[in-house]
């Protein structure tokens, strides 16, 4: 096991893992997939069964995996999947079983290209998916978007931490570059996993045993739709709370910046060194990273955008994103998009073109 | 300092795992780095190329369509790279892979027969150590230290007994490098 606080060099899925053993994780259940197999290898390397006592199981399809962690986090346990875009798509229905039931779990995402199997390079083309619910029903779930590794491990705790606050379930939606990347990073200090008293103490809804306490119902099914108008409010109150109180984003060169760029993950490393070379030309431009895609940053945008000529939206997508800054930002604030699809990723130089030729007309 | 590297080839020739230690390698200088594979279904004889990026300061863009320098080990690669490299920049390849040499006059170009120093050190593994070497010669980004300290951190211990013929491979890499 790495030494706490070394410094090291790892792959974004790699730290995923150390991350996930590191938080007091219980289980990992999954099936491989590119690009983000080395999740799956770096547990069985790591063997923390052996350790930490967190299960690792390889199931039989992503359909098994997710409704592992339905039946794990159920029980108040801190369990996972991770997959890539196809079987992400596959754990949709017991995605939102979870939302239904309020049961907490965290998924993680690296995209690929699609639609369908797609391709096996990266993309950003699931952001509908992740922030739309993905599933049939009214509901959302928490998506953090890391932009680096060190964000991949980071995130890691924050989004188990997010699912047991508000029971629901918490996508990590990186992509083939954050995940197949090597950087410097330092991995999270190491937290132990929960006890059972604990679990009883801090999870009062879960399946932990009847004793002493009334029976707890966890299910996403009623046949009453009177009360089940009244949970669907209850959720959506939940989901009030969360675009109150845990929106995250981070802004670059914004300072006297008279346009913008809105992108996130890797897109936004991308259009960071755009930026860059930019303000080698004279030509000064601000970025806003979404950190959370929902909750979405709809105020900060607002608010810049109110003293922004135009924001382009960059996404490895044909334009998905650019939907929630459109309903942001203040009126008369143009928004066009740039996109690379299918698994094709845009060079930093191919932006400063966009950013010439589209948002600086 | 900044310095902004492809390293393309076959697969099978130790791209990426040179790759890695040269990131290592800077990782123990205390520098910032990232590197990023062009993945794929790749296979040993299908193209592999790695990006890596040495800076002092924190890195954005872990995607470039330009380089300072290029590292480059078959035909296909040049074909690609050759024009990526910013002028004033540097391009070392390995003659053995290179039917059509590089052209350009407004970059450094160097040399190095490491296929053929490999076969005669009896060390084909070491190809990629040999390269290396080669490459830290003429940009001297980490030190030699520094490499066989990253070779300790990232090779198993059960394979440790081989770092001095890396050492032997890296040295004979900055003998061999020539100026075209």
């Amino acid at each position: 096991m790495v030494k706490e606080s070394e410094t090291i060099l790892l792959k974004g899925n790699e730290a995923i893992a150390h991350a996930a053993i590191r938080c007091g994780c219980d289980g990992y259940f999954g099936y491989p997939i590119t690009p983000q197999s080395e999740i799956l290898e770096t547990l069985a390397l790591e063997k923390p069964w052996e350790t930490t006592g967190m299960v690792v199981v390889q199931a039989e399809s992503e359909l098994a995996s997710i409704n592992m962690v339905y039946g794990g986090g159920a029980v108040g346990k801190r369990v996972m999947t991770s997959s890539s875009s196809p079987g992400v798509a596959l754990m949709q229905e017991g995605i939102t079983y979870m939302a239904g039931a309020e049961i907490p779990g965290v998924i993680v995402n690296v995209q690929r290209g699609g639609p369908g199997l797609g391709t096996i390079q990266p993309s950003q083309s699931d952001y509908y998916q992740a922030t739309r619910g993905g599933g049939n029903g009214d509901y959302n779930i928490i998506v953090l978007a890391p932009a680096s590794v060190q964000e991949m491990a980071d995130f890691m705790d924050l989004a188990f931490t997010l699912a047991f606050r508000y029971r629901m379930p918490a996508m990590i939606l990186s992509d083939g570059i954050i995940g197949q990347m090597m950087e410097k990073m330092v991995l999270p200090p190491f937290k132990p996993r929960r006890t059972d008293e604990e679990v009883k103490r801090e999870c009062p809804w879960a399946a932990t045993g009847r004793s002493g306490r009334e029976k707890n119902f966890l299910t996403s099914l009623s046949l009453d739709p009177a009360w089940m108008e009244e949970h669907n409010k209850h959720l959506q109150a939940k989901y009030e709370t969360i675009r109150q109180t845990e929106v995250r984003f981070e802004t670059y060169n914004t300072e006297g910046a008279d346009y913008l760029i809105v992108a996130f993950g890797s897109a936004a490393r991308i259009a960071q060194k755009s930026i860059e070379i930019c303000r080698e030309e004279g030509l000064h431009i601000g970025m806003l990273r979404p950190i959370t895609l929902w909750p979405f940053p709809t105020q900060a945008i607002r608010q810049l955008s109110e003293r922004m000529k135009a924001i382009m939206c960059l996404e490895i997508n044909a334009g998905q994103m650019v939907d929630d800054v459109r309903l942001s930002v203040a009126e008369g604030c143009p928004v066009c998009h740039y996109g690379r699809m299918g698994g094709m990723v845009p060079t930093p130089e191919e932006i400063v073109q966009q950013i010439k030729s589209q948002l600086i007309k | 300092m900044k310095e902004e590297i492809i390293i393309a080839g076959f697969g099978g020739q130790g791209v990426l795992s040179m790759g890695k230690i040269l990131a290592y390698s800077a990782l123990m200088e205390g520098r910032e780095v990232t590197w990023m594979p062009a993945y794929g279904p790749e296979q040993r004889g299908g193209t592999a190329n790695v990006t890596v990026i040495i800076s002092d300061q924190s890195i954005s863009s872990p995607i470039l369509s330009t380089f300072d320098t290029a590292v480059i080990l078959n035909q296909p690669s040049l074909e690609r790279f050759e024009p990526a490299i910013r002028p004033g920049g540097t391009l070392i390849y390995d003659e053995y892979g290179i039917c059509k040499p590089p052209t350009r006059k407004d970059i450094s170009i160097y040399r190095i027969n490491a296929m053929d120093a490999a076969a005669e050190m009896q060390n084909v593994k070491g190809f990629n150590m040999i390269v290396l070497g080669g490459l830290l010669k003429v940009r001297p980004l980490v030190t030699i230290e520094n490499v066989l300290q990253a070779l300790r951190k990232t090779l198993p211990e059960r394979h440790h007994h081989l770092i001095p013929m890396n050492e032997e491979a890296l040295r004979k890499g900055m003998e061999i490098i020539k100026p075209i």
